[in-house]
């Protein structure tokens, strides 16, 4: 059977199975990636027809320039206040992702993500939106929680699964729930949030009320059924929500070719949806407050939804469990022709004048403290695997409303077990 | 342990029986595909991250190197689209063993594999089928939280037309796999990825032993198969007869030699079809059962193997027939070791079997 019909005149047909640029040890090239100038895409306006904005699926919307300047129709000309603040929380995430990281590496913890290169298309989009609108994230988007005040503590109580840990310690590290910030519990699960965030945007229209909805999730995720149930639902409904992909080029080992980039773009995703998509680089911290904004004021005004991807890198491994080398080129994140997005604030900051070198050294030693006080709070409360974490009957809470007679007792024969195990 | 081995395996006209290999589970089950590959032109591998990366476990390591990519390739991340295309390979004739990355994670698959893959031949009438075998990690003990530790394994027993089949050692896996994938009938074959790497006690305060301390590490590095639907009894015993699989085989021996109880233990190697004349026997010689699964409790495959006994072993009981199992709750992180059904559940449950 491995030989088909062979029809003599015709030609053997053959598989195309994707090829990343580079693989471990090779020189890396990133001239086919097209970089616009900033500044060079239109802005139309947010009650515009999907198919009269097909460019901006294709194109690359930036606002800062080579010279560090916000330049064009998307500069989102934010106060100067809000610049620093964005610049700040997107440093205190990553002194937060390598603290963490490190205390995975200690032994205090099973597992850590960083979202190191891809601060912005969390901080920034969180910023642009209201405090009390929707967010349905994926693992990568605690640069969310930063921008909206979690406190850090609360964050390290859930990644030590401990004592403090206020979702009783059955989550994996780093998988919060907020709903006081309108934050939802994120899923292991590629992808379910998708359809989740329309569902919530439809409810919040179905009850006239003004809050939108946002979701995240990779561009490896995009293959996922969820994705393009959740397309289908907001374009049929126009369900006011904002869908973004955060498109980092790696899927764990797996490169943007395969979940379909060497054929389209992910915002292009949104073309055969009829629903707005925009192609940011999200390495430009301008570049994706400008974006979200623009989908959230159409969202507002019932124009529908908008796919927004983020052209980004996965600056680091996986997650912990993660060596990128194994599989990639190290020299690709030096590369990386979009740079580094705190890198790139900051530098604006310093030509508008309002920031220098000084202060933002100090910045990042006092948020290194800020983090680490934290820490030293959270282990109060003990790490993973030392005896404080939450008592046994928490296991069995949860599953129901109610405790139903089978749980109450496997309650009751885990407290035995305990009592055998432990006798005193 | 040995003999039984030997007793099952079914060496190949040609295949080298006494060139043997020192493996751990994942190496086992990387030859496994290995040796399939070489045999048959029609075997490919496929999944997330399997390809040039060899898999988040390492069991595809070298397979596409040496087998080239469209024989071995990563896949996007739809598990719906993984099993689906596998299907669609199947009726042209191929013979696909794809992975779900975790058993977690099979779900978005569920309605290929339940409607279709399951179905092909009997609603064609045998004119199509799906001769694949989905492998997947499955199981905890990793601190994997509630999504990469869940055990499945019973939502696809009940589903009419799909084999299940659990190795609990490196011999077991290889061969298992390989009639996997020679079966021309869809295969579940789950991998208790706790003991990729060593035979877990559940004992988990202590040291981890790793697969080369153990006989069943010494793998033949060429073709046998270990036949789907045949158990193997990893203990004799008179006294009670414990049934388990995957990791829980380890864990029951273990506890079993710390309580000095005479405890018979069989391993089922294959849930669905079950090998129902060894479990018949045993009880009947010993006149009691405990059942041990990590899976939640309620309709996990405990309940089937329950009933069975009590149907076919009534006359031969002297105490009820007990199940240990994880509880009915999501697979909590911190309290891992408070969920899993360790040694002192087990021991309750011996003591309480033994009592009458
Ligand atoms: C349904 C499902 N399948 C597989 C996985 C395993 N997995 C976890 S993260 C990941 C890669 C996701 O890549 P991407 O969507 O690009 O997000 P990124 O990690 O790059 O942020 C995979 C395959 C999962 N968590 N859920
Ligand atoms: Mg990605």
């Amino acid at each position: 059977m491995a030989d088909g019909p062979l029809r003599s005149n015709q030609q053997p047909l053959a598989l195309h199975v994707p090829e990343p640029r580079s693989r471990p040890g090779d020189p890396v090239d990133f001239s086919d990636v097209v970089v616009p100038a900033a500044g060079s895409m239109a802005r139309p306006d947010e009650a515009v027809s999907p198919h009269e904005m097909r460019d901006l699926s294709f194109g690359l919307v930036r606002v800062l320039d080579d010279e560090h300047r916000a330049v064009g129709a998307w500069d989102p000309r934010l106060p100067h206040e809000t610049l620093l603040k964005m610049l700040r929380t997107m440093a205190l995430t990553r002194a937060f992702d390598e603290r963490l990281y490190r205390a995975q590496r200690q032994g205090k913890t099973s597992f850590y993500m960083k979202c190191t290169g891809e601060e912005a298309t969390s901080v920034a989009a969180a910023a642009a939106m209201q405090g009390d609108d929707m967010v349905f994230p994926s693992y990568r988007q605690q640069g969310i929680l930063m921008w909206r005040g979690y406190a850090l503590t609360e964050m390290i109580n859930q990644i030590y699964s401990n004592r403090g840990d206020k979702l009783k310690g059955r989550q994996l590290p780093i998988m919060y729930s907020v709903p006081e910030l309108s934050f939802f519990t994120i899923s292991g699960n590629l992808a379910t949030q998708y359809p989740q965030a329309v569902g919530w945007a439809m409810a919040s229209a179905i009850k006239g009320d003004t809050r939108i909805a946002s979701c995240w999730c990779g561009e490896g995720s995009t293959a996922e059924g969820d994705f393009h149930s959740a397309m289908t639902f907001a374009s049929v409904y126009n369900a006011p929500t904002i869908l973004n992909v955060v498109n980092n080029q790696w899927a764990i080992s797996s490169f943007s070719g395969f979940a379909g980039a060497e054929r389209t773009t992910f915002a292009a995703r949104a073309i055969g949806y009829g629903i707005a998509g925009l192609r940011v680089d999200g390495n430009d911290a301008l570049a994706v407050y400008a974006a979200t904004q623009w989908a959230a004021e159409r969202a507002r005004s019932n124009k529908g939804p908008t796919l927004i991807e983020h052209f980004t890198y996965r600056a680091e491994g996986h997650s912990t469990s993660d060596d990128p080398s194994a599989y990639r080129s190290a020299q690709e994140s030096a590369e990386w022709p979009l740079g580094d997005p705190i890198y790139r604030l900051k530098q604006h900051c310093i030509a508008l004048g309002i920031w220098d070198d000084e202060r933002h050294a100090a910045m990042d030693l006092e948020l290194a403290e800020m983090v680490k006080a934290a820490t030293k709070e959270a282990e109060k409360n003990g790490v993973l695997g030392h005896g404080m974490h939450q008592p046994f009957e928490t296991m069995f809470e949860d599953v129901f409303e109610e405790l139903p007679w089978h749980l109450q007792e496997q309650m009751a024969q885990a407290l035995e077990e305990r009592a055998a195990k432990w006798p005193k | 342990m040995a003999e039984v081995m030997q007793d099952n395996a079914t060496s190949e006209a040609g295949s080298d029986e006494a060139a043997t290999k020192t493996m751990n589970m994942i190496e086992a089950i990387n030859s496994a595909m290995d040796v399939m590959m070489e045999r048959d032109p029609d075997v490919v591998v496929m999944g997330e991250d399997v390809g040039y990366f060899g898999g988040v476990f390492r069991c595809t390591a070298g397979l596409q190197a040496k087998y080239g990519k469209t024989r071995v390739f990563d896949t996007p991340i739809s598990e719906c689209g993984i099993v689906g295309v596998a299907v669609g390979m199947g009726a042209y004739g191929l013979r696909p063993v794809p992975e779900i990355q975790f058993a977690d994670y099979i779900y978005p698959g569920i309605d290929q594999l339940i409607s279709e893959a399951a179905r092909l031949r009997y609603r064609s009438a045998g004119e199509f089928i799906a001769p694949i075998t989905v492998r997947s990690p499955f199981g905890g003990g990793i601190f994997g939280g509630q999504t990469h530790s869940q055990s499945p394994e019973s939502l696809f027993t009940h589903v009419s037309g799909l084999k299940t089949v659990i190795p609990s050692t490196p011999y077991d896996a290889k061969g298992l796999l390989i009639s996997a994938i020679e079966d021309n009938d869809p295969v579940i074959f789950f991998e208790p990825k706790r003991i990729y790497n060593g035979p877990f006690t559940g004992y988990y305060d202590r040291p981890v032993e790793p697969w080369s301390k153990h006989a069943a590490s010494k793998v033949p590095t060429g073709h046998y198969r270990i036949p789907l639907g045949k158990a193997n009894i990893v203990r004799a015993g008179e006294a009670l007869t414990i049934l388990a699989y995957g990791t829980m085989v380890h864990v029951a021996k273990a506890v079993v030699e710390a309580n000095g109880v005479d405890a018979e233990v069989i391993d089922l190697r294959t849930l669905l079809p079950l090998d129902i004349e060894t479990i018949e026997a045993s009880v009947k010689k010993t006149g009691r059962c405990l059942i041990i699964h990590e899976a939640t409790r309620t309709s996990g495959f405990g309940a089937e193997l329950s009933a069975l006994v009590q149907e076919r072993c009534f006359y031969h009981l002297e105490a009820p027939v007990e199940r240990v199992t994880g509880f009915d709750t999501p697979y909590p992180h911190s309290l891992e070791w408070a969920y899993f059904p360790g040694p002192i559940r087990i021991g309750r449950a011996i003591a309480k079997i033994m009592k009458d």
